[in-house]
């Protein structure tokens, strides 16, 4: 299985094709077949990515399962996986079953639903295993296309204004990307990831119109890849299409925003900017740790006030990838591990979230926290569930939501103590925010008339969440299962940033001495 | 000597000579009862001299002491213009015959600018370039007023006319300083005239003018005036017509000008194209946003992607124009598949190019909706489509010659412009119930609709090798 990879990229893509050519009509029976036809298709998938995982060596650092074939323009179709990508590609395919399970109450056009969740399937994968840049590009705008359709077609009652904004707002950031790809490939001659890795990108200080730029062509090629990985993470200020895009999302198009798409913009993080852009990175941590301080403290605060649960859960996660961007920029070992394992945990929980109020939300169709209030007396297993991943989200220990937050914090902390106290509030304003939210909706007496007849779980659902459940549980519990796999990856990203960052003070060094001994030479 | 010269120039006599025969034939047999015949003929013909074209090509080769040249780089552009131009006549025969706009003179006139525009990307001197121009302009003229009962087409065809004759003018002027200063209007002799250490005045103010005069061809801003108003007034088919052909032989000329005569002083004319390109491309960006018809729409769209191929231009390198000739081959490919599309928006039988007509439009007719859904991300330039990767190509040619702040201005345009194309998508997908449009489709538009909509997703395996042939016509220009 030497083309592991491809396959488990493109087995979505044909299960789509398949659905597109061959499934005709609309009624039941043709709506059912579309719904298994695309869960088989994405339990293959998650059947194979094991093999992959299974046959993952963590102690090689390099790109492993490599493919390579020619493309045009002198590009190359390149995929590989290492410590860093392999779990994303994981947490996809694993996560995608279940959001097919999500939506098999959907009626309105079934095939073109499972073809967009297919097809943006195929479109995640490809950006986490991606081994030339512009691939990469083509994949991580290219699932905007779907995401915009499923917001668009099959969203709530602002649809139209969040899927315009969701698809303006992350295209607007990925353009400017697209310049500084196309800076990259000009200075280094090609698009290889592994060989951009390697290169130096140019960081003597130079002046534009007359602003001296520090660091040079790494700081404007960072600040590029900036401004589309921090408006897809996202992160404060540019954060507000998420809530929009998130409560007119029809559940599992939330799920995968949330558990998925927001991880892209870490992946990038990690992927281009720490170890391309080592000085420029250097350089611009404090401004990126006190973004992402001010993110947590503020939406968190934000998401106190709100009304509408899914808005709630969304701005909970602007302040969850807060943690996230702090950690990956502390560039220390804990402060990367955690904000990985801070991204798969969060992928879970807020997965579960999301599902969790689609599940009422099905039943009474409204998302008001108003509207609710005692659930536990008529669901009880609703109850359990739904308070497990709110203490997870909180950040319980033996949850992996402890685990994440704990690591990036102590990587903070070691960065920047300040930072690291500020964004330290961030959790017990999560724990305000959340038990409220768990109180207001689940606890008390069942006063409201509506909710009398209101039934638990069905067994589908109860399925749907067993496997977050145990995800949350086991990583909580156990989380050398994620950071054996990252930990050399991760560990050799960091030195390779820290002899490049000693490099460039050297060079300023020297080239200061050089000056004085110019001057002292007259 | 002379019958090598004539060999060289054989798909143009023989276009000519058949336009000209079809004419008799037409006019002294069964007058408009032809026409049908006569435009397939035609296509075929089209067709035909392409394939002679691309078989039979090699090397390069000039005729008449340089007047007329055939290279790699004339060969593309014809094969693109001949195809471009089968394809509407093609998709258009439905149309006009519904609409009892099908006369003989439609395909024949369209014959004599395909000449035209042949002669045009041939062109080794100023004055085969005006010939050339002058008879694909003059016949555009009159197709643009083919509707003589319909006001809006007069209109549109007077105002081509006129503006057009104005263009013409500055053209001319400009070719006569570049005369008077040259000595010569033969791109060779420019060439060695034309040097930066030694540049008169006079043949700037020349350049300055012919630039002026290409750029409403291809209707750049602040020269793109004329374009919503004909493409709005013209008959769809004719419309589509001139957005596909022409604009490819206008920008091909553009380049053999700039670079076969003007090479010498690449960063006097660069300057001039960036600003042609950074103003269309935000203008029609901007402007297309407040259209509801989706003539007027497709006019800015146009202007705006003018706009990027002038990037390629304005590179002033080899790879700048082999961007500009990869990106006008998308395009091309993309208008083909929207124009068939447009040409078969109709309600009760007549014509609709209201976008709001399309509400809903996916429900009905599920796998069209999808092509014109991949057309429009394809000419908004999101990947993974082909058009993204015309975006890529003239920006990667603008960032190689040191003009990144071009590849800035033109990917901000491109957010903007991308808002109009999502509408289009919103009206099919979203929108509200509304009555329906037609569901029927001739079987060539629909042809023409999906192939090119599968061009768009297929594409991106290796863009159908067009990359290698587009190397080759912009090494044979630019050395």
């Amino acid at each position: 299985m030497d083309n592991i990879l491809s396959m488990i990229t493109f087995i979505p893509l044909l299960g789509a094709a398949i659905l597109a050519l061959f499934l005709r009509g609309e009624d039941e029976a043709a709506q059912r077949n579309a719904k298994w036809l695309a869960l088989i298709a994405t339990s293959i998938t998650f059947l194979i990515s094991i093999f992959l995982i299974a046959q993952f060596d963590p102690s090689n650092t390099g790109f492993q399962f490599v493919e390579e074939r020619e493309w045009l323009l002198g590009l190359t179709y390149k995929v590989g996986v290492d410590g860093i990508s392999v779990l994303f590609v994981m947490l996809t395919t694993f996560l995608m079953p279940l959001t097919i399970l999500a939506c098999w109450n959907v009626t309105v056009r079934v095939k073109e639903y499972m073809i967009a969740f297919l097809v943006l399937e195929t479109l995640m994968i490809g950006v986490f295993v991606a081994l030339d840049l512009i691939l990469f590009y083509l994949f991580f705008e290219g699932g905007l296309i779907p995401m915009f359709l499923i917001i668009g077609i099959w969203g709530g009652k602002d649809r139209i204004y969040a899927s315009f904004k969701f698809f303006l707002y992350t295209f607007f950031g990925s353009v400017l990307m697209l310049v500084a790809i196309i800076a990259m490939f000009v200075d280094a001659g090609t698009t290889d990831i592994p060989t951009l890795l390697t290169h130096n990108f140019g960081s003597e200080t130079f002046s534009l119109l007359g602003v001296q730029i520090v660091g040079g062509v790494q700081t404007l090629m960072w600040i590029a890849f900036f401004a589309s990985f921090a408006v897809k993470m996202p992160m404060w200020p540019v954060h507000t299409w998420l809530p929009d895009a998130h409560v007119q999302a029809p559940t599992a198009g939330s799920v995968v925003l949330a558990a998925i798409l927001l991880k892209m913009g870490g992946y990038g993080f990690l992927r281009f900017s720490l170890p391309m852009f080592p000085v420029a990175s250097e350089l611009l941590a404090p401004f990126v740790l006190w973004l992402s301080a001010i993110a947590i403290v503020y939406t968190s605060l934000v998401a106190l006030a709100q009304q509408d649960m899914k808005k709630l859960i969304a701005y909970s996660s602007v302040a969850h990838m807060g943690y996230v961007t702090a950690g990956i920029f502390t560039a220390n070992q804990q402060g990367i591990d955690g904000a990985i394992f801070q991204m798969l945990s969060h992928g879970f929980i807020s997965g579960a979230l999301f599902l969790c109020v689609g599940v009422i939300y099905d039943r009474m169709h409204t998302r008001e926290i108003d509207a609710y209030g005692g659930l536990v007396n008529r669901m009880p297993a609703y109850a359990l569930i739904f308070m497990l991943f709110t203490m997870a989200n909180v950040g319980l220990p033996g949850t992996s939501g402890f685990i994440g937050e704990f690591l990036t914090l102590m990587g903070m902390f070691q960065a920047n103590t300040w930072v690291a106290a500020v964004a330290t509030t961030g959790v017990i304003l999560s724990a305000a925010y959340a038990l409220w939210l768990y109180r207001r909706v689940v606890m008390g007496d069942l006063i409201k008339e509506s909710l009398r007849s209101i039934t638990d779980m069905t067994r589908r659902e109860k399925a749907i969440f067993a496997p977050l459940v145990a995800a949350t549980l086991i990583l909580g519990v156990y989380p050398s299962l994620v950071t054996d796999v990252i930990g050399p990856s991760v560990e050799a990203l960091i030195s390779d940033n820290r002899d490049a960052v000693a490099a460039w003070d050297g060079g300023a060094t020297t080239v200061a001495e050089n000056a004085v001994s110019e001057e002292t030479g007259h | 000597m002379t019958s090598a010269d004539f060999n060289i120039l054989l798909p143009e006599i023989v276009l000519a000579v058949f336009a000209m025969a079809a004419l008799m034939f037409a006019v002294y047999t069964g007058k408009d009862r032809t026409a049908p015949a006569i435009l397939w003929a035609t296509a075929a013909i089209f067709l035909v001299l392409a394939l002679f074209i691309g078989i039979n090509g090699d090397g390069a080769q000039a005729a008449f002491g340089g007047l007329f040249v055939d290279d790699a780089f004339s060969r593309f552009a014809k094969i693109l213009i001949l195809v471009s131009a089968a394809a509407v006549l093609v998709m258009s025969h439905d149309y006009m015959a519904k609409r009892d706009l099908l006369r003989f003179e439609y395909p024949l006139l369209v014959a004599l600018a395909a000449v035209g525009m042949m002669v045009m990307v041939s062109a080794g001197d100023l004055l085969v370039l005006y010939m050339g121009l002058e008879l694909q302009s003059l016949s555009l003229y009159v197709v643009a007023s083919l509707r003589r009962d319909s006001a809006k087409s007069t209109e549109a065809g007077l105002k081509y006319f006129v503006l057009g004759a104005l263009s013409s003018g500055l053209l001319l002027y400009g070719a006569s300083l570049t005369y008077g200063y040259a000595g010569t209007t033969e791109f060779a002799g420019i060439i060695g005239a034309a040097t930066a250490e030694d540049l008169p005045l006079g043949l700037l103010f020349g350049l300055v003018f012919l630039v002026s005069g290409l750029a409403f061809k291809v209707s750049a801003v602040p020269f793109h005036m004329w374009t919503p108003d004909v493409y709005e007034g013209a008959p769809t088919p004719i419309t589509a017509f001139f957005a596909t052909a022409p604009k490819v032989a206008a920008m091909a000329l553009f380049a053999r000008l700039v670079h076969d005569a003007f090479g010498g002083i690449t960063a006097e004319w660069g300057q001039i194209v960036a600003f042609l390109s950074v103003a269309s491309m935000f203008l029609g960006a901007v402007a297309a946003i407040g259209q509801r018809d989706i003539k007027r729409l497709m006019a800015y769209s146009s202007i705006n992607h003018m706009g990027f191929a002038l990037m390629g231009l304005a590179a002033g390198t080899a790879f700048g124009v082999q961007a500009m000739l990869v990106y006008m081959a998308i395009y091309v490919t993309m208008n083909v598949g929207t124009f068939a599309f447009i040409l078969s928006m109709s309600r009760d039988g007549r014509v609709v190019t209201d976008i709001r007509a399309l509400n809903q439009y996916s429900k009905r007719e599920p796998l069209k909706a999808l092509a014109v859904l991949v057309l429009m991300f394809s000419l908004a330039g999101v990947p993974p489509l082909v058009g993204f990767f015309g975006k890529f190509y003239v920006l990667r040619a603008a960032v190689d010659a040191d003009m990144a702040w071009l590849a800035v201005a033109g990917v901000i345009a491109s957010v903007i412009a991308l808002f109009y194309y999502l509408r289009i998508v919103y009206y099919m997908y979203f929108g509200e119930e509304t009555e329906a449009l037609d569901s029927g489709m001739a079987p060539t538009q629909w042809a023409l609709l999906m192939v090119a909509a599968a061009v768009m997703v297929l594409g991106v395996v290796n863009l159908f090798g067009i990359e290698g042939p587009a190397a080759a016509a912009a090494s044979a220009l630019v050395d």
